[in-house]
């Protein structure tokens, strides 16, 4: 019992690991419809940074958080404005391909800097501290992970439930000209999707770093266990992509914990495709996945 | 470039009491030319209908106003302004609303959501709450489904929604395109009521609709629009008892 409740609390975290990143992913293409394969490159420049700016610029750990997250929503929000504002109307392929230029010119821009292999950052906690519970090993980095993934659930529920931006952003994910027609400015809610997104990415991203220790510029591969999660969920809904998230994470990690006691043909490496398993069973029970909506709806 | 009207045209220039002015607009869609040279003008405190067949162009011309598409040419004066070089977001703040063409309420958005929707331009907290209590008052039967979703509403409810929506906006026009489309009797009557109260409320209207015979009944004044002109204009008394009129629209 406590292997297995070892096991569910690696995955939970891990989970939020690709909660997080399916969130992001989620709201960009809820609000404007395009799916950005750059999503898990934020992941690598966030906590590239945040170490950074712990280790060669000696600053303390919340202040590299801050500027880490400043630079990513930067870079999401003016990647936004200056490449894909210009792609509005053209082909979904041409779209896909310039948010994978994205990924591209983000993952060599570490690399350039020469210092892609890098320690995490610095935290303020020690990386292998933790509590033991009847036989459980809750190491603190998991726990912040999921507290924090917590938080910025609820504070995202608080947002697009109660603030004037927040409804703007459901009202324009649902019907966008309508939601002109209230004098809703779409150019703000692109840029406040792509900010919202880089910057629940470069948490994950820190999270993930320290977690694993060492990274180096392959850390936004992540983001290929954030499809499962995404498609898992319903690609259009939020608390979809969250569960779909914690879901594969648990999933991934119970198999990994468990494939060597089951049976030799399964084998090792198993839970590195039972997110994708997982997935293709799901969209042939549910095509819109757990929360998605179809869209049948009366106009 | 000025053009000559053509001979039906009211001949009455920007006045003053103008509260929309729509000069001389062409719109396109892509090499389609839908609005032709389309000249006309709501003033102040009126209701002006718009008729016109499938097709001629009645929701272009709203479109067009709130800077949804952009004309080619011409010009769109609201009290004496141009706004037909201002975004959408711009022209919502001057106090327009809009009640589109098949409601297009929020579906996902609660009833409550959606008219906080309506009130995007407006600033005021306590103004918004009052809106909300105001369209409430207009149709009760929202007020019973203030945390229903939208999108679950009956087609008649959307409606008052759409329109309701719309008031939020504290509006000095309202366009209104085709709002009594798929509603029963009754439910036209309500809204045909409320569209009169509305502008007992010095709200200024301009209407567009397939409902002829009822729109001109309550209207001032009316513009027949075909193929993207505007053949004939005239108050709503005479256009009911125009030949023209009754041929096309009246079905009779
Ligand atoms: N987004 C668009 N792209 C291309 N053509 C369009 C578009 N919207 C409308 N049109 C065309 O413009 C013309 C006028 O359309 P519009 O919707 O203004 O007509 P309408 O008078 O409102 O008709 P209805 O009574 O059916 O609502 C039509 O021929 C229509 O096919
Ligand atoms: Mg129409």
């Amino acid at each position: 019992m406590a292997y297995f409740i070892q096991l569910a609390f690696a995955g939970l975290a891990q989970g939020c690991i690709y909660a997080l990143v399916a969130l992001g992913f989620t709201i960009i293409f809820k609000s404007s419809g395009v799916i950005n394969f750059a999503q898990g490159e934020f992941l690598l420049v966030g906590a590239f940074i945040a170490s950074v700016a712990t280790f060669e610029w000696g600053l303390n750990f919340f202040l590299a958080v801050f500027i880490a997250l400043l630079i990513t929503v930067l870079i999401g929000v003016l990647f936004e404005r200056f490449a894909l504002r210009y792609m509005i109307g053209r082909p979904a392929f041409a779209i896909i391909m310039i948010t994978i230029g994205l990924d591209i010119l983000l993952r060599t821009g570490v690399v350039m800097t020469g210092k892609a292999n890098e320690r995490p950052p610095a935290t303020p906690y020690g990386i292998a501290s933790g509590v033991n519970y009847g036989g459980v090993h809750f190491g603190e980095n998991a726990l912040w992970t999921i507290l924090v993934t917590l938080i910025c659930c609820v504070a995202l529920y608080i947002f697009f439930r109660y603030t004037r931006y927040g409804l703007a952003m459901r009202a324009a994910a649902i019907d966008q000209e309508a939601a002109l027609a209230m004098g809703v400015n779409i150019r703000l809610v692109y840029a406040l999707a792509w900010g919202i997104a880089a910057a629940v990415a470069t948490i994950a991203g820190i999270f993930l770093a320290i977690n694993v220790t060492t990274f180096d510029s392959t850390l936004g591969s992540i983001a290929l266990f954030a499809f499962p999660a995404i498609i898992l969920g319903g690609l259009d809904s939020i608390p979809g992509a969250v569960v779909g998230g914690v879901v594969i994470g648990l999933v991934q990690l119970l198999t990994q914990g468990y494939e060597s006691h089951i049976a030799n043909f399964v084998g090792i490496g198993f839970d590195t495709i039972t997110p994708y398993l997982l997935m293709i069973i799901i969209l042939l029970v549910r095509p819109y996945g757990l929360f998605g909506t179809r869209k049948v709806e009366r106009v | 470039m000025e053009t000559t009207q053509p001979a039906v045209m009211d001949s009455s220039s920007p006045t003053a009491e103008d509260m929309l002015s729509l000069q001389n607009i062409n719109t396109y869609y892509g090499p389609n030319h839908v609005l032709r040279n389309l000249t006309l003008d709501v003033r102040k405190g009126e209701i002006v209908c718009l008729l016109g067949a499938n097709a001629a162009g009645k929701s272009t011309t709203m479109k067009t106003i709130f800077g949804l598409v952009k004309p080619r040419s011409g010009r769109i004066l609201l009290e004496g302004e141009r706004i037909d070089t201002l975004g959408t977001d711009a022209i919502i703040k001057r106090r327009l609303a809009l009640v589109p063409e098949a409601r297009r309420v929020f579906s996902r958005m609660s009833v409550r959501e959606n008219l906080e929707m309506g009130a995007y331009m407006i600033p005021d907290k306590a103004a918004v709450l009052s809106g909300i209590e105001f369209v409430y008052n207009l149709f009760p039967r929202l007020k019973e489904r203030d945390k229903q979703t939208a999108g679950t509403l009956s087609g008649g409810e959307q409606q008052m929604l759409a329109m309701g929506r719309a008031l939020m906006a504290q509006p000095r026009l309202i366009c209104m395109d085709e709002p009594s489309m798929g509603l029963s009797p009754i439910l036209t009557q309500t809204i045909f009521d409320t569209i009169q109260s509305v502008r007992q409320q010095g709200v200024t209207v301009f209407l567009v609709e397939q409902n002829a015979f009822m729109a001109l009944n309550i209207a001032d004044r009316g513009y027949v629009l075909q193929q993207g002109q505007i053949v004939l204009t005239d108050t709503a008394k005479n256009l009911l008892t125009n030949d023209l009129v009754r041929r096309a629209y009246l079905g009779g």
